[in-house]
C-alpha cells in the first residue's frame, strides 16, 4: 500500500487526469510492485471515477498485480517457439532453484514465477522478462546462475553478461542482451538514409496534399496485417475537422511470432519517429503517441532520448525544421501486457485509461478516435516505410513487389529453421523461399500470421469433404502445408503482418502447436463479445476430446461450424481466434481423421468414471464398472 | 402515403423501407414495424455490441444493427436462414455459459435471455453446459449479484451511474475471469430507486432487489403473455 503522499505526488504528476490512469497505475507499480485495493480507492476519490472502474482498468492488463509480487519477478514466455526450444526444462528449473510453482509468489516473498504471452523475442527463445530486463537464449544451467545470483541479491541490471547483444542493444540506455538477427536488407533495412533529411529538406517543398497523394501513388498498405492503404487513413484523417489530430504509433506488435518492430525501435527509431512527424504534417495533427508495448519497457529511456534530441534539434516541438504553424509532439505511453491492444480502437480505449476493449465501428478512429480526436493509427514498419517512399518517390518504391502488392514486407522468421531472425523481403516471395532462406528442413507446416477472412459462407458444412469446403472457405494466411508452400505472400494470395513460424515434421502439430494458440487466444479475449468469450474455449475442449481419441466425425463438422460463429465478433481477434483449429483442418485434416473413432456414430466422450469420481470419493467406494 | 422527406431509403431482407437519417439499423427497422432482436441494447444508452445478437449481414459482412447508423441504399440481410441461427447459436452459447435455472429463477417471464429462447425456439443448444462455479454476491445491502445469470451484457455498466457519472458497476478481469461488479464504495448506500432501476434494466435475473422485488406473479408477466419482438412487429 502506497502512502498518501506518493500517490498524490503521482497523481498531481499526471494532473488527477483519468484519461492517465495507465501511466498513474504503472507509476504505482514501479513504485511498489501492485496496486492494492486501498490505493484503487484513493485514486477513485481524486480522479472523479468509482473504485470499480479503476479496478476495471487494474484487472484487464497481465502486468498489473493487486497483490504484492516477488522481489524478483519472472515472465516466462509460453509462445509456441519457446515451448518447441525447451520451455518445459527451463520451467521446471526456475520452479526447483525458486521454490515455488509458476502463477504463485515463493513463501519468503523473493520470486514471482508466471507465464505470459509472446514478448517477441521469438528468434531467441526460450527468453523470460526478469524484472522488466530480457533473459534470452535459457537453459536450465543458465537458471541455476540467475537464481543464485538472485539470491546474492543482485539487480536484474547486475544479472546480465558484460557483452551485451548486438548493434543498439549494447546503447547505454537499452543495455540488453537482445540480439537483432537481420538476416536480410532491402529498401528500408538498408542504412542508406540519412535520419531527417526529408523532413528537413524536400517536405518544406511538398504541401500536405502532395505528401498524401505521393503515398497513395505508392499504394502502401498498413504493414500491421489488416492491410488499409495508408494513405487513405491519411486523407480521411486530414478531411475530418477537429480541434486536435492525433497520429498514432502502433508499437503493440503482440502477434505470437512477431518481432519485427523490436528490431525496428532498436535500430530505425529516427525513421519511425521521422515517419510520424511526416504524418502529422501531411494529416494536420499535433498530438503524437507511441504506444509501446510493456514486453519492451527496456527500450522505454532509449526512445525517450530520440525524442529529446529531437526537440533540441527542432524535429518535434512549434514550427518544426522552421515550417510556421507546423507544432507536433510525440510522447510514448507503455502499455501493460494485453494482445488486444493491439486493435487500433482497443489500443485508443487504453491509450484513455481504460480496458483495452476495441469499439464498434464505425466510427472509425479516423472520425473518431483518442479523446474524441481524428486520429490515425500507423504501425511501426508502415511509418518507417513511408518515409522511405517519400525520400526516394512513389515510382521507386513501385519497382518493388509485385503488381497488386507494392514493395517490400519485413517478416519475422521463427520455428523448426537454422536463422531465426528478420528478413527483408519482396512482396511476392513463396513460402518454397522462405524455407530454403530460413535453413529449414524437412518442413511439415508454416504458420503465416495474419488477417485471415477464411471463412466466406455460413452454409452447414456437416459431411463435406475438403474439396466442397474450398468452396466456402478462402484458403489464406494461418497454417499451412507443404503441398501449399509455392503460395506468395501477397494481398491477393497470403496477406500477413509478417509473423512466419516453420514447424518440422516432429511436432504434433495438433497437441502442440494448435492448443498452444488455442491457448493464446482465450488467454488474450477481452471478452466483451458472448462469440469470442465462450467459442474459442469451446472448439478448444473439443480439440481436446479428439486428441485424447474420443472425437467421432461429427466433432470436426462441429469445430468448423462452431468457427464460422466467430465471424460475429467485433474486432480482428475474435473473428479469428478459431483458425488455428480451422486453419489445420483445411490444410491436416488427415491428423483430425487419424484421431477420431471412425466406426462410431454416437458421442463417447463421456467417462462414467470421470463424472462419478467425486461421489465415489465421498464414499471412499472402489469403482466397478462393466465395460461392453 | 408515408412522409418521406429528411429519409432516406434503405432494403431489408429485400423490402424497401424508409429510415431516420442518423438511426441505426435496430431503430430504423423498429419504427417500420420489424424487430430485430437485440439483448444487450438499451434504449436512451449508448448502444456497445456486446452481446452480438442484433448482426445483421451487409455487404457480405456482419455487421451490430444496435450500431451501425442507416445509410443511403444500404442493403441488409436480416431474417435469412444463415442470421437466424447465428443468433439462436448466441442464445444457446449464454446458456450453456452461465448457469440460467428458468423453473427457480426470479425473473422467469420477464427474463429476456428466456424469451429469446422460446423465440429462437431453442431444445437442446448444440454446445455442451460449462456449469462454471459462480460467487453469488450479497454483500451489498440492496442488491444481490446473482453472478450465475449474468451475461455480461453491460447494461448495468451503462445505465446505472450517479449524478457525477460514477459508475456503481464495472467490469473485473478478462478472458474466462470475466465478470461484472457491483462498486463496494458507491454501492454502500446505493439508493432505493437506483437498485430497483438496476434489476429492471438487468436482461436476466442476475441482478435482484433484496425485498419485495416483484409486483406480478410468474405466468402472468410480460413475456408470458406473449412472444418477445411481437410488440413490435403487430404494431400497424
Amino acid at each position: 500500500m502506497a502512502t498518501d503522499e506518493k500517490i498524490y505526488q503521482i497523481l498531481s504528476k499526471f494532473d488527477q487526469d483519468k484519461t492517465r490512469l495507465m501511466d498513474i497505475l504503472l507509476s504505482i507499480h514501479e513504485d511498489q510492485g501492485f496496486v492494492s485495493a486501498d490505493d484503487m480507492r484513493k485514486l477513485s476519490e481524486s480522479l472523479g471515477i468509482s473504485y470499480a472502474q479503476v479496478q476495471e482498468t487494474a484487472t484487464f492488463y497481465h502486468f498489473f498485480s493487486n497483490t504484492p509480487k516477488g522481489k524478483y519477478n519472472i515472465y516466462l514466455n509460453n509462445s509456441i517457439t519457446s515451448v518447441l526450444k525447451g520451455r518445459a526444462a527451463v520451467k521446471e528449473a526456475f520452479e526447483y532453484y525458486c521454490g515455488t510453482a509458476f502463477g504463485s509468489v515463493s513463501e519468503d516473498g523473493l520470486f514471482g514465477l508466471f507465464d505470459t504471452s509472446c514478448i517477441g523475442m521469438n528468434d531467441q527463445e526460450p527468453a523470460a522478462i526478469i524484472n522488466d530486463k530480457i533473459f534470452t537464449n535459457l537453459t536450465p544451467f543458465r537458471v541455476k546462475q540467475l537464481v543464485d545470483d538472485m539470491r546474492k541479491g543482485l539487480s536484474a541490471e547486475e544479472l546480465m553478461y558484460e557483452d551485451f547483444g548486438s548493434g543498439n542493444n549494447a546503447d547505454p540506455d537499452i543495455r540488453a542482451m537482445v540480439t537483432n538477427n537481420i538476416r536480410k536488407k532491402s529498401i528500408i533495412l538498408k542504412k542508406d538514409y540519412e535520419p531527417f533529411s526529408f523532413l528537413t529538406s524536400k517536405l518544406k517543398t511538398m504541401s500536405p496534399e502532395e505528401v498524401i497523394a505521393e503515398i497513395e501513388a505508392s499504394n502502401l498498405r498498413g504493414r500491421g496485417g489488416a492491410g488499409f492503404p495508408t494513405g487513405l487513413k491519411w486523407r480521411f484523417g486530414r478531411r475530418t475537422a477537429g480541434k486536435h489530430r492525433v497520429i498514432i504509433c502502433n508499437a503493440d506488435e503482440g502477434e505470437p511470432g512477431t518481432f519485427k518492430d523490436r528490431v525496428l525501435l532498436t535500430e530505425y527509431p529516427e525513421l519511425i519517429f521521422e515517419g510520424m512527424v511526416v504524418a502529422a504534417y501531411a494529416t494536420g495533427a499535433d498530438i503524437g503517441l507511441l504506444y509501446l508495448r510493456y514486453e519492451y519497457k527496456y527500450l522505454y529511456h532509449f526512445l525517450n532520448r530520440k525524442l529529446t534530441e529531437m526537440r533540441k534539434k527542432n524535429f518535434l516541438g512549434e514550427s518544426i525544421a522552421g515550417m510556421d504553424g507546423f507544432d507536433f509532439d510525440i510522447r510514448i505511453q507503455l502499455g501493460a501486457g494485453a494482445y488486444v491492444c493491439g486493435e487500433e480502437s482497443a489500443l485508443i480505449e487504453s491509450l484513455e485509461g481504460k480496458r483495452g476493449e476495441p469499439r464498434d465501428k464505425p466510427p472509425f478512429p479516423v472520425e473518431k478516435g483518442y479523446l474524441g480526436y481524428p486520429t490515425i493509427v500507423n504501425n511501426v514498419e508502415t511509418l518507417a516505410t513511408a518515409v522511405k517512399i517519400l525520400h526516394h518517390g512513389a515510382a521507386w518504391y513501385s519497382s518493388f513487389g509485385t503488381k497488386d502488392s507494392l514493395g517490400t514486407k519485413l517478416l519475422s522468421i521463427s520455428g523448426d529453421c537454422r536463422f531465426p531472425g528478420i528478413y527483408e523481403v519482396e512482396w511476392g516471395t513463396t513460402l518454397r523461399e522462405i524455407v530454403a532462406m530460413s535453413g529449414a528442413e524437412d518442413v511439415q507446416a508454416i504458420q503465416v500470421g495474419g488477417p485471415s477472412g477464411m471463412i466466406i459462407g455460413m452454409k452447414d458444412v456437416n459431411n463435406m469433404d475438403n474439396s466442397e469446403l474450398m468452396k466456402w472457405y478462402k484458403p489464406s494466411g494461418m497454417m499451412i502445408a507443404e503441398k501449399f508452400f509455392d503460395r506468395k505472400l501477397s494481398y491477393s494470395d497470403l496477406p500477413t503482418g509478417g509473423s512466419i513460424m516453420i514447424f518440422d515434421n516432429s511436432r504434433d502439430l495438433l497437441s502442440e502447436v494448435v492448443m498452444n494458440f488455442m491457448n493464446f487466444f482465450i488467454e488474450e479475449s477481452c471478452a466483451s463479445c458472448s462469440t469470442c468469450r465462450n467459442i474459442p474455449l469451446l472448439m478448444k475442449n473439443k480439440l481436446q476430446k479428439i486428441i485424447d481419441g474420443h472425437g467421432i466425425r461429427q466433432d470436426i463438422y462441429d469445430l468448423l461450424n462452431w468457427g464460422k460463429i466467430l465471424k460475429a465478433s467485433r474486432c480482428g481477434l475474435g473473428q479469428t481466434a478459431g483458425n488455428p483449429i480451422l486453419s489445420s483442418i483445411f490444410h491436416f485434416r488427415h491428423l483430425y481423421e487419424q484421431r477420431i473413432q471412425s466406426l462410431t456414430q454416437f458421442d463417447s466422450g463421456f467417462s462414467l468414471e470421470k463424472a462419478t469420481e467425486a461421489s465415489r470419493k465421498y464414499l471412499n467406494k472402489k469403482p466397478v464398472f462393466h465395460h461392453f | 402515403m408515408e412522409n418521406t422527406e429528411n429519409k432516406i431509403k434503405i432494403t431489408l431482407d429485400g423490402k424497401t423501407i424508409y429510415a431516420r437519417k442518423g438511426s441505426t439499423i435496430v431503430e430504423a427497422a423498429r419504427e417500420n414495424g420489424i424487430y430485430i432482436p437485440t439483448l444487450c441494447h438499451f434504449e436512451g444508452a449508448d448502444p456497445k455490441a456486446c452481446c452480438r445478437i442484433c448482426t445483421v449481414k451487409i455487404n457480405n459482412r456482419f455487421m451490430t444493427s444496435c450500431t451501425t447508423p442507416v445509410s443511403e441504399g444500404m442493403e441488409i440481410e436480416n431474417n435469412t436462414e444463415e442470421i437466424n441461427d447465428l443468433r439462436k447459436s448466441i442464445v444457446e452459447l449464454l446458456f450453456v455459459s452461465g448457469n440460467h435455472f428458468c423453473p427457480t429463477c426470479e425473473k422467469s417471464g420477464n427474463c429476456e435471455l428466456q424469451a429469446l429462447a422460446y423465440r429462437f425456439k431453442m431444445l437442446v443448444p448444440r454446445f455442451p453446459f460449462s456449469f462454471p462455479r459462480k460467487e453469488v454476491d450479497a454483500s451489498n445491502p440492496k442488491i444481490v449479484k446473482e453472478q450465475n445469470r449474468c451475461i455480461l451484457c453491460k447494461r448495468c455498466i451503462k445505465t446505472i451511474r450517479d449524478e457525477e457519472g460514477r459508475h456503481y458497476f464495472a467490469y473485473k478481469n478478462r478472458g474466462q475471469h470475466l465478470e461484472v461488479v457491483l462498486d463496494p464504495v458507491l454501492g454502500a448506500d446505493m439508493p432505493d430507486e437506483l437498485a430497483k432501476k438496476a434489476m429492471e434494466n438487468c436482461p436476466t435475473g442476475s441482478i435482484l432487489y433484496k425485498g419485495k422485488g416483484f409486483e406480478q406473479p410468474i405466468g402472468t408477466r410480460k413475456y408470458d403473455n406473449q412472444p418477445i419482438g411481437s410488440e413490435i412487429e403487430n404494431q400497424s
